[in-house]
């Protein structure tokens, strides 16, 4: 289709609560840069239910505009009701280019969306740029588990579509907010939605494993040796309010569950610390977890490849140096 | 049940390497191997054979010609029938490109072995990562789709699927036919055993190529086709100058980190 | 002159390095430290279908050649030496003479089900007394009209603590020597029959090695296995099979060895150089290689001879004594070139120099084998 405005949109995932997500407020800070190259404006898209907890974030953090579809169908996410209302959105406004954030339903909603419009879609975005010229996007992602990046164009279909990783780009500093705020009348039947949910289950444990929301993670790799090598790095998280991560050696050897999973079949994380210990540094884990502002890394070899990416590193036993962490930082918190 | 499974053959990433001097991907040498999201739809697929035995598993691959040697691993591990769809026209094909030659596939595919219930998909490619052709077949063939699947069942004329979310799993039911895309569960894939190897070495693997699709609108595969191109690749930076800490022991190393990271209020 | 495998082989082969690589290799440290019994390696390699290789396809094997089965003991011992010698005893030397043996109702009730792994086998001919001399059996079988009656007891038998099915060896007639040896088939719930506690041994510390204790066991009438008084026959030929078998597991041990060994040279710096720069390494490793080269031609002529249903005594004797004897020489010389780090049980060489020992004691010492040859050759 043909863009009927320079508009750069950013879909703002919503919680079931109606907060928004993180990513679609983080993507507000590049899609302001984006937009004006573009020349258009940066429209927020929030769909949920009883949203204006998202709407009110869109707007602090930079919108200039924001589409809101507010419906009980859109409480709980589904691929059906989600692809109807965005596609219709987009059909009806016609915006040049649309990011949304990499998240496991903005990965599923994605594809099902470009397809629909018949239009190009680079996924898991680490980078941004606009050409001014032709106004086409730049989109940069890592490929061949991060040891290759590329930066994709989609020259001459609209809207041009990426979905982009949390944690890459930092949210802006809330403003006042000057949007303005449009409610589309959007409602999907019952039998237009395919799917159900015939059960929820939280994770086994009560255990939190929200690693892209995370502020601090502390993961373990193969050095520490099996489930139990687990415990020092649980005990220094829960000091430090932390998620725990691990690399694929250790998902894979069963010491700890998927979930858990940092690195490009894992999750893709960007804390303010990370963490790691007993992880020698594969590429794939490094890809998920570059974009951390700080690392930390404890590995007993030297050479290892994680000490590369690390701001501090120390060459030694993970299990004499988490106690002695842990222990300190129990003692500066009083 | 009649079950398609998309497979890709993707070089083994974990084997890559990259050549310090020239600064780019060292391809040579590196294995080509299922693609391992693949292999766990496929054992999602053996699991609804293992307790409904008249289930029919058929694969599908597009790639280039020694792609067959994917097909056979299938083959020795749980699928019944393979096909293998490769022409010269279809390269340089993007995701919606593939997804479009994947779904005139399954048509046609289906000519010959029957509807499929269900078309299970790995959730993603290791070499490309992007998780898209997956729900592409699906809006292509208008179907209802599933993402992250864990585990699948029977459940009467539903399927029941076990969904990794960011808070836990989630169980779907999804009537046929439909797609679902699989990521990696908490059990490993069977192995392949002798007998079926050897009848997998004999098996004929027809090809779909470049003529088996008359209807096809060429103007949407291949390069040509794909809304999206490479505009150019490159190996990432690496950051330096980190601080590296090797104290006497474990215990003075630690001390130096808390100093370091207090000190700079990271904690 | 043929002995290399087809692709067909081949293919079967790298599918089981794939296989070990996962599930072999990573355990094979635990499975020596704990002395446990890789038994879930067992059912997994039974699903496969790797344990019946050699063996027809109506009686639930793979259908493979010999040379085939003796390329997978070799491919086994290359990850775990446990894993190696619990398929060898379990199809060398239980399956193996059932198939050759048995009555058509024997290979239906035991075969199939050892050839599809659901049950594992074993072998029972070493008596305390009776090792070397295994002609001084002292266990005895009384033909009780419509049952045998044993007595007696085996000792160092492999699989024995998870085995279901045993060939074992008993005397039916004192007077007549070897020739009063008859085999017989024995299930682990027969009654009077019972297994003895683990055998706590320098190698091969996983492998189940028990001693069999026959009180008054309840043999039925059916289970002699091939002729009465011919036993001595069965044992000898089967252990002719069996010996191919260790020999490929020496192979196995002494190649994984120099190949851990060649990582670690290139990897370990002394005087400023990777250690595999200095002339002794590469020529050390360069002897080590050929040696084990040579073994191997060997291994595999007597494998192809034993397929090709020639004489092999002599030929399996050869490779066993050759392969066995090389890898204990290898194990420990590639243990002296990786020093103080291959003494230490971070690193496999020390496991591998234990393991190998092995292989020149079981299913015949050294001294046997020379003993079989130098009679081949007419020396008297």
């Amino acid at each position: 289709m043909e863009a009927k405005t320079k508009d750069l949109w950013v879909f703002v995932e919503t919680n079931e609560d109606g907060t928004a997500k993180n990513v679609g407020i983080e993507l507000l800070t590049p899609g302001k840069m984006m937009a004006a190259k573009q020349g258009g404006q940066l429209v927020a898209v929030v769909i949920g239910s009883g949203v204006d907890e998202a709407v009110k974030a869109a707007n602090e953090h930079g919108a200039d505009k924001i589409i809101v579809v507010d419906g009980p169908e859109f409480k709980h996410y589904t691929t059906d009701a989600y692809a109807i209302a965005l596609v219709s959105l987009v059909e009806k406004y016609g915006p040049t280019s649309m990011m949304i954030g990499a998240t496991n339903n903005g990965r599923d909603l994605g594809p099902r969306v470009s397809c629909r419009l018949n239009t190009g879609l680079t996924a898991d975005c680490t980078a941004l740029d606009v050409d001014d010229e032709t106004g086409n996007v730049a989109w940069t992602r890592p490929a061949f588990g991060g040891n290759l990046m590329a930066t994709i164009i989609c020259p001459n279909h609209r809207p041009q579509i990426g979905t982009v990783r949390p944690g890459v780009f930092k949210k802006s500093n809330a403003v006042e907010g000057k949007a303005e705020i449009v409610k589309e009348d959007i409602h999907v039947a019952d039998d237009q939605i395919r799917t159900q949910v015939l059960e929820i289950i939280k994770d086994m444990g009560g255990e939190n494993v929200d690693l892209e929301g995370a502020e601090i993670i502390v993961s373990g790799g193969r050095g520490v040796g099996g489930p139990e090598g687990f415990e020092p790095i649980k005990a220094l998280a829960k000091e430090l309010g932390a998620t725990v991560g691990a690399s694929r050696a250790a998902v894979d050897a069963g010491w700890i569950a998927h979930a858990h999973q940092v690195g490009q079949t894992g999750k893709t994380v960007g804390p303010k610390l990370y963490i790691a210990c007993g992880i020698s540094g594969a590429i794939q884990h490094i890809a998920g977890m570059s974009s951390s502002d700080v690392i930390v890394a404890i590995n007993k070899d030297p050479d290892a490849p994680i000490f590369d990416v690390a701001d501090y590193g120390i060459v030694g036993n993970l299990f004499e140096v988490l106690p002695v962490l842990t222990e300190e930082i129990k003692k500066a918190r009083g | 049940m009649n079950i398609l499974v998309c497979v890709k053959q993707v070089p083994d990433t974990t084997e890559i390497k990259i050549d310090p001097v020239k600064n780019t991907l060292i391809r040579e040498g590196v294995p080509s191997i299922v693609n391992p999201f693949d292999g766990y739809a496929l054992e999602a697929a053996a699991r609804i054979k293992d307790k409904n035995p008249d289930t029919k598993i058929v694969v599908v691959s597009m790639g280039p010609p020694q792609a067959t040697a994917a097909l056979k691993e299938c083959l020795s591990i749980a699928a019944d029938k393979a096909y293998l769809v490769s022409g010269r026209t279809f390269g340089g094909s993007d995701t919606l490109a593939t997804s479009y030659i994947l779904y005139n596939a399954v048509k046609k595919i289906e000519e010959l072995e029957g509807k499929f219930d269900a078309i299970f998909c790995g959730k993603q490619a290791i070499d490309g990562d992007t998780a898209q052709v997956g729900p592409e077949i699906a809006e292509h063939l208008g179907y209802p789709q599933v993402t992250y699947g864990l585990e699948a069942e029977l459940d009467g004329d539903m399927l029941k699927v076990k969904k990794e979310v960011e808070e836990g799993v989630e169980i779907i039911g999804v009537k046929f036919p439909c797609l679902v895309t699989f990521t990696k569960p908490a059990w490993d894939p069977r192995y392949p055993t002798v007998k079926r190897k050897l009848a997998a070495n004999r098996a004929e693997i027809p090809v779909l190529g470049d003529d088996a699709f008359p209807d096809i609108d060429t103007s949407r595969i291949g390069l040509k086709g794909s809304p999206t191109n490479v505009k150019k690749t490159f190996v990432p930076q690496r950051k330096t100058g980190g601080v590296k800490i090797q104290e006497s022991d474990g215990r003075a190393s630690a001390q130096k980190l808390f100093e370091l990271l207090s000190g700079a209020s990271i904690i | 002159m043929n002995f290399h495998f087809n692709e067909e082989e081949q293919e079967i082969l790298d599918m089981l390095h794939d296989f070990c690589l996962k599930e072999v290799a990573p355990k094979a440290a635990e499975v020596d430290e704990q002395e446990r019994f890789p038994e879930e390696t067992w059912h997994k390699l039974a699903d496969m279908g790797m344990m019946g290789v050699p063996f027809a396809e109506e009686y639930g094997g793979a259908g493979l050649t010999y040379l085939n089965y003796i390329g997978i003991c070799e491919e086994l011992a290359k990850h775990c030496a446990t894993t190696s010698v619990m398929v060898s005893a379990h199809t060398s030397l239980c399956c193996w003479p059932i198939s050759q043996y048995g009555t058509e109702e024997q290979k239906q009730k035991y075969l199939s089900k050892l050839c599809t792994g659901e049950w594992l086998g074993a072998f029972g001919l070493t008596e305390p007394g009776a090792g070397t001399d295994a002609a001084m059996q002292k266990t005895i079988a009384e033909d009780k009209g419509d049952h045998w009656l044993l007595n007696g007891s085996k000792i160092f038998i492999t699989n024995a603590g998870y085995a279901n099915v045993f060939v074992v060896f008993a005397m039916t007639d004192k007077s007549l020597g070897t020739k009063g040896i008859s085999a017989f088939i024995v299930e682990k719930d027969f009654p009077g029959f019972k297994v003895g506690s683990h055998e706590k041994k320098m190698g091969i510390r996983g492998s189940s090695t028990c001693e069999l204790v026959f009180e008054d066991c309840v043999v039925p009438k059916e289970n002699l296995l091939g002729e009465l008084n011919k036993g001595f026959k069965v044992a000898m030929t089967t252990l002719d099979g069996g010996r191919i078998g260790i020999a490929a597991q020496a192979l196995g041990i002494a190649q994984a060895s120099i190949d851990e060994c060649v990582k670690y040279t290139k990897e370990r710096i002394q005087f400023g150089r990777r250690i595999s720069q200095f002339q002794n390494t590469q020529f050390q490793l360069a002897d080590m290689q050929a040696k084990v080269d040579a073994a191997r031609l060997l291994v595999y002529r007597a494998a192809q001879a034993k397929q090709d249903h020639e004489p092999h005594s002599h030929l399996a004797a050869m490779a066993k004594l050759v392969a066995s004897e090389t890898a204990s020489d290898v194990t420990r010389r590639t243990l002296q070139l990786t020093g103080g780090y291959g003494y230490t049980r971070e690193y496999p060489f020390e496991r591998m120099m234990r393991d190998a020992k092995i292989t020149e004691i079981y299913e015949g010492t050294s001294e046997v084998q020379r003993m079989v040859i130098s009679g081949w050759m007419g020396v008297k």
